[in-house]
């Protein structure tokens, strides 16, 4: 496929999911549609072209791993996953509700295919996603590991144990990607503890860095390429992105961290999907 | 003269045994690998070692990595960072997803002597035993120290073995039957069942001969599993003596000892004295001055025997 019909084809599934987040979140009646719009093409540019995996077999050995750090915005995830095949679309529908696998942040233990590990707790998905790859490594496998960290998350302490760590390591079968929406639950990222200068600090802690616009599909897709090449250290892709993309009234607005909208600001959203 | 040994010893020994025998085993540790006697399975099985720096978060999250791709994973430091000040990482990460990965915790008690409160650990029953999936065991020695890492290593799901630094009695046999969640009668008595884990069983036994002679039965029970909790070895001595006394080295609140009247409760509410940490920090000092002073001797067994069999009907 030629790269342009590629991404048409990425970002019409990218403008799908997005449809499928709003529904979800206005049938749940809570959850976080921003930072869920912000990483949706980086989430869908995985499951859909670059990660080697097989939804008829969630458990195969040699697949690529995804691990949502910042897991609040598992409903990208939960609807890639569907789309891909993992379980039927109309489980959307049961986010956050009682008995349902698909739980307020990503559960193992609820048994929804496609789910690596529990997250939620911010700052913990790096350390695991070096675990996987380092393990893959002792094992010999090929496979990849993809890590989605949000720009707030990586306040957390932890990260930049882990950051240290997989350099230390050379854990080059990892590539890390900040979810670079500017914004938290509290303000922007500058007013509360800026992380800034990200991309600075990543190199200081021996990654390799690329630098892109987080909601461009040919410049996710270059860039998991390039990560691809990488050898002897870890990737970490910071992807600039807007908060709450694709919906005019979420875009770049700190309140829509955490609340679902109402139905009728949900037909305002999917209408400006539908025209997208 | 009943010889000694550190538990962290048997738990060094452990490792190596099950290193042997499964090369899935990985142990990673946060710069405490001489400490907690990781040092052994490092030198046996270099290439399956990991040596994780001082950040205890990201080696419980490592751990949880590596036991996705079908490693058994253990995680080495003290006891006080590997339960408190990772609990968050814990809970969430390995017990939440309920992943194989063990945790030993070492220096448990204020018998870790002179480096005082900061490094005593004398929650970590407590701040394990709530969490979901987890199992916690607390050898007496170093021979069942050994046993325990060995059977983490064999069954499926988090396990915290807490073992000490200072060396401490032997008083079982490499015979002696060891079971994850099975206690083990140490020795029969009518009036009072003593329940004990860790380094206070050796106490216990010492406290049932002297009331031996002061005409007092009294039954000594190691229950080196306080989660899952052997129910019905309490059921059995509560209803036949009883009177309970339970010995811990750690803090009273939500311990050994609760976990002990959770199960009482429910069908036998005999009288309960525990002796134990009330309520303080550790603090500096020779290990045998800290059990003294805070009143974790035979002798203080002793008296909570003399006051439980008092409140006996």
């Amino acid at each position: 496929m030629k790269i342009n019909e590629q991404t048409k084809k990425l970002d019409e599934i990218a403008r799908q999911v997005r449809k499928n987040i709003i529904e979800m979140l206005v049938q749940a009646g809570s959850g976080h549609p921003g930072g869920a719009l912000s990483a949706c093409d980086i989430m869908v540019a995985l499951y859909f072209s670059v990660m080697r995996h097989n939804p008829q077999n969630p458990q195969w050995r040699e697949r690529d791993r995804f691990i949502l750090s910042k897991g609040h915005s598992c409903p990208a995830m939960y609807a890639c996953l569907a789309r891909a095949g993992y379980f039927p679309l109309q489980e959307l529908s049961t986010l956050r509700k009682i008995g349902s696998r698909l739980q307020g942040h990503p559960s193992k233990t609820d048994g929804l295919p496609g789910i690596e590990v529990s997250t939620g707790s911010l700052g913990q998905g790096l350390s695991i996603a070096n675990g996987i790859a380092l393990g893959l490594k002792l094992d010999r496998i090929g496979a990849r590991v993809y890590c989605l960290m949000g720009d707030g998350e990586i306040e957390e302490g932890q990260i930049w144990e882990a950051a240290m760590a997989a350099s230390h390591y050379h854990i080059d079968n990892l590539c890390g990607i900040v979810d670079n929406n500017g914004l938290q639950i509290d303000g922007t990222i500058d007013e509360i503890m800026s992380p800034n200068p990200i991309s600075e600090k990543w190199k200081a802690f021996g990654w390799n860095t690329i630098e892109i616009d987080g909601n461009k599909m040919e410049e996710i897709l270059e860039a998991f390429a390039e990560a691809k090449t990488i050898k002897r250290k870890p990737t970490v892709i910071i992807a600039k992105t807007i908060k709450g993309k694709g919906v005019s009234f979420m875009e770049n607005a700190v309140e829509w961290h955490g609340k679902a909208p109402s139905k009728e600001q949900a037909k305002v959203a999917l209408k400006d999907l539908e025209s997208s | 003269m009943v010889e000694m040994k550190a538990t962290r010893d048997g738990y060094g020994e452990g490792l190596v045994a099950l290193g042997e025998k499964n090369p899935q085993v990985v142990v990673l540790s946060a710069d405490l690998t001489n400490s907690t006697r990781a040092s052994m399975f490092k030198k046996r099985f270099p290439e399956r070692f990991f040596t994780m720096g001082v950040a205890e978060a990201d080696m419980i999250g490592t751990a949880g990595g590596l036991s996705l791709v079908g490693k058994i994973p253990f995680c080495c430091t003290l006891g006080v960072f590997a339960s408190g000040r990772v609990w968050d990482q814990v809970r969430v990460t390995i017990c939440y997803s309920n992943l194989n990965v063990k945790i030993g915790g070492s220096h448990g008690g204020i018998s870790v002597g002179a480096d005082g409160a900061t490094h005593q650990s004398i929650e970590e029953i407590t701040l394990m035993r709530v969490l979901p999936n987890m199992k916690v065991v607390v050898p007496c020695d170093a021979i069942e120290t050994r046993k325990a890492t060995i059977q983490a290593g064999e069954v499926s799901g988090p396990v915290y073995i807490r073992f000490g630094r200072s060396p401490v009695p032997i008083i079982t046999t490499k015979d002696t039957p060891f079971i994850l969640g099975k206690a083990i009668t140490m020795r029969k008595g009518k009036d009072v069942a003593i329940f004990a884990c860790g380094i206070m069983v050796y106490e216990a036994l010492e406290a049932a001969k002297e009331l031996d002679k002061k005409g007092i039965s009294a039954g000594v029970i190691n229950l080196h599993t306080v989660k899952p909790i052997d129910e019905e070895i309490i059921f059995k001595a509560a209803k036949e003596t009883g009177a309970i006394v339970t010995a811990e080295e750690h803090q009273l609140s939500g311990g050994f000892g609760s976990a002990v009247t959770e199960v009482t409760v429910k069908q036998y509410p005999v009288p309960v004295e525990m002796v134990g940490i009330k309520d303080h920090f550790g603090k500096s000092g020779s290990p045998q001055e800290l059990i003294q002073d805070f009143g974790l001797t035979r002798f203080d067994i002793i008296k909570a025997v003399e006051k439980v069999l008092k409140r006996k009907g």
